[in-house]
């Protein structure tokens, strides 16, 4: 088992390695000045505590989103919803934000709890579909993604718009439903916990409950569940409807944390990046904020990069692309797994010989 | 309401529809090829945007909008190949791949764009040119008819053609069977000698220069420009329209016809006082209900199936 996962962590660094090496070659044959891209990329972030901050502040969307896909993944189950999920999730938490007066700290915590049934629902329907007339989730929740975004612009465009404002966004949001600010110079918010708690409950749900238990089993073998009395429509369905609770809370957060008002014309993309933190962290909930921070420090370092150099941004989408299909191909460094059970194997035999003399 | 028949059974909407449907049918097309062969191709998003990027980009480089079509359409077929090497060789899960390679083509058109226009968003400052339009002899002359079927893109006659040549190829040509054989049971194929994995490249490749064209005629044909995204979702419509036309070449044809009417729906309706966000999810309400029926229909028969058994 540990031969194994330091296998996974040796793959997944290669498959890293050799994606970032391909996007520097990219760099030298377009950038005039590839040296001063390459170190903004790499080392940008680091640069000053402002930019650093940004890396926290896109981690936190980036964690949640990538558990909601981790255990949709994990049930085996292609809904692609966390986008929609995430998108909607914002719009339920802005008008709770806007026209619900509440308290302090019960405000924002209501708001979040709106944005993750929100969110459910978006991905329960794909959800419900596939378990009820056998429609597939895939095709599905990707059409749901821009049902929820026309809907969600409708309801902001026509209901809670800012006249007076010059750009298409919704009113302000009430002071009390904003999340606190925690490092001044930043904007690191208090969804940074909202996120480590989600991870947390996550990794014990899926790795030390029962019904945890019952959705790993569903997606590793879904036949086998069913003779060992799974009941796997209700472990199917349930796993969509946790994956879209937190893309909705995530996405409820991120506008409470982040801004002041709902302003977002386009999905905002969170949802595909969870499929790529899921892929980094092997669906496994306490690798996902490392994944995350990963993914949101290449991102911060491409946007410094096309900030300062003639290098665009969207060379990262390359990196992404190819990471994905490295990490998740199984044929990928094969024959050396191979070996390396090989030997192992060989090992355990001549200790057991040994013992046997 | 009587506005709305209005637009429905007018002359300019029919020839809407047979617009809009021609880049889906493309697609739908695509995804046919790729799951008669047992592989499921959700690429066909990204292929239409690097087709549509390459077809106005060669276009504009050497001023022949035919040349700029034949490098669309190879361009597709490499996307295909691509898919084909992640998912046959590298033994990356299909579905995955196919994320993997949206992702890419999402981002990298863009950043190839800002390469050859300086511009993140779109190519108008490229030259490129668009493919002709046809008028079809003695049909021209026919009142409403001729409005609606004559004077289209040439890429548009083409995706009729394509569902004929579809047709053909899958249940008239021994590659066609090998396909249709794979995708039925590989384990038997290969028993029989058939190599699975080079048919399921084929399949792939073909499946991508049909999504090529269809990315060809996004940006050479339904506009003459490529904008960031501006598939803005065909490719998983055209896989609702493929599962919903039972994998068939003539069931796939009137589905991407109903979506193609679902979309001139709501490029039409705009002109009324509906709100536009409304209408523009209609397509998408009609692709998750359309899903629903065919695969609730299967289940039935299937239920049917093994009651007769019994």
């Amino acid at each position: 088992m540990s031969k194994n996962l330091k296998f996974d962590i040796l793959r997944t660094a290669l498959a890293i390695g050799i994606a970032l090496l391909i996007a520097l070659v990219i760099i030298l044959f377009v950038s005039k000045e590839p040296f001063t891209a390459i170190s903004q990329l790499l080392l940008g972030p680091l640069g000053t505590v402002r930019h650093f901050g940004n890396v926290i502040e896109m981690t936190i969307p980036l964690v949640f989103t990538g558990l909601a896909v981790s255990i949709m993944f994990k049930a085996s189950q292609f809904n692609l919803g966390a986008e929609g999920a995430f998108f909607f999730g914002a719009i339920g938490a802005s008008i709770i934000a806007m026209k619900v007066a509440l308290p302090i700290v019960v405000h924002p915590i209501v708001a979040i709890l709106v944005g993750g049934l929100i969110g459910a629902v978006i991905t329960g329907i794909p959800a419900i579909l596939k378990v009820r007339w056998g429609a597939s989730e895939l095709v599905s929740s990707l059409m749901l993604n821009y049902v929820a975004l026309f809907l969600g612009l409708y309801l902001i465009n026509y209901f809670f718009r800012d006249v007076s404002a010059g750009a298409m966004v919704s009113l302000p949001f009430l002071e009390t439903a904003n999340l606190l600010v925690l490092i001044p110079k930043t904007r690191i918010h208090f969804g940074i916990f909202i996120a480590a708690i989600m991870t947390v409950l996550a990794y014990y749900y899926l790795y030390k409950s029962k019904r945890g238990y019952e959705i790993i089993v569903t997606g590793e073998n879904i036949k086998f569940a069913e003779y060992s009395g799974i009941k796997t429509g209700k472990v199917i369905l349930m796993a969509q409807l946790i994956g879209g609770f937190i893309a909705g809370a995530g996405g409820a957060t991120e506008l409470l944390g982040m801004y002041t008002r709902f302003s977002w014309q386009a999905l905002p993309g969170y949802g595909w990046d969870g499929v790529i933190v899921a892929i980094l962290a092997r669906n496994n909930p306490i690798l996902v904020p490392i994944a995350a921070f990963f993914l949101a420090y290449l991102r911060i370092g491409a946007d410094l990069m096309s900030r300062t150099t003639d290098v665009q941004n969207d060379v990262i989408a390359i990196i992404q692309g190819i990471m994905i299909v490295l990490i998740v191909a199984t044929s990928f460094l094969s024959k050396y797994r191979h070996k390396m059970i090989f030997n192992e194997a060989k090992e355990n035999l001549g200790e057991s010989a040994k013992e046997g003399k | 309401m009587n506005q709305l028949i209005d637009i429905i059974f007018s002359a300019s909407f029919g020839y809407a529809v047979i617009r809009v449907t021609t880049p889906i049918l493309f697609a739908a097309l695509g995804s046919l090829i790729a799951d008669r062969a047992g592989v499921i191709n959700i690429a066909l998003e990204g292929t239409m945007l690097v087709s549509a990027l390459t077809g106005v980009a060669i276009s504009a480089y050497t001023q022949s909008a035919w040349i700029g079509l034949l490098a669309a359409m190879i361009a597709g077929g490499l996307v295909g190949l691509l898919l084909a090497y992640f998912s046959l060789n590298l033994k990356t899960d299909i579905v995955l791949s196919g994320i993997a390679i949206n992702l890419m083509a999402s981002g990298g058109t863009v950043f190839v764009l800002y390469l050859i226009a300086k511009d993140r968003g779109i190519s108008s400052s490229l030259p490129s040119l668009v493919l002709p339009k046809i008028q079809l002899p003695l049909i021209d002359q026919i009142p409403v008819i001729g409005a609606i079927f004559s004077n289209h893109n040439v890429l548009t006659y083409a995706s009729l053609i394509a569902v004929l040549v579809v047709y053909i190829f899958l249940y008239k040509t021994p590659l066609g069977l090998k396909v249709r054989a794979v995708g039925e049971n590989p384990d038997a194929a290969d028993s029989v000698g058939i190599s699975v994995i080079r048919v399921q490249y084929f399949a792939l490749i073909a499946s991508g220069v049909l999504a090529g064209m269809g990315g060809a005629y996004m940006s050479m044909g339904y506009v003459s420009w490529f904008a960031k995204n501006m598939t803005a979702g065909r490719g998983f419509i055209a896989l609702a329209a493929e599962a919903m036309g039972g994998a068939s070449p003539v069931g796939t044809f009137l589905t991407s016809l109903l979506f193609g009417f679902a979309d001139a729906l709501s490029n039409n309706l705009q002109s009324l006082s509906v709100p536009a966000e409304f209408i523009q999810t209609i397509p998408y309400i009609a692709t998750i209900v359309g899903l629903v029926i065919y695969a609730s229909r299967k289940t039935a028969q299937i239920n049917k199936i093994k009651q007769q058994e019994k």
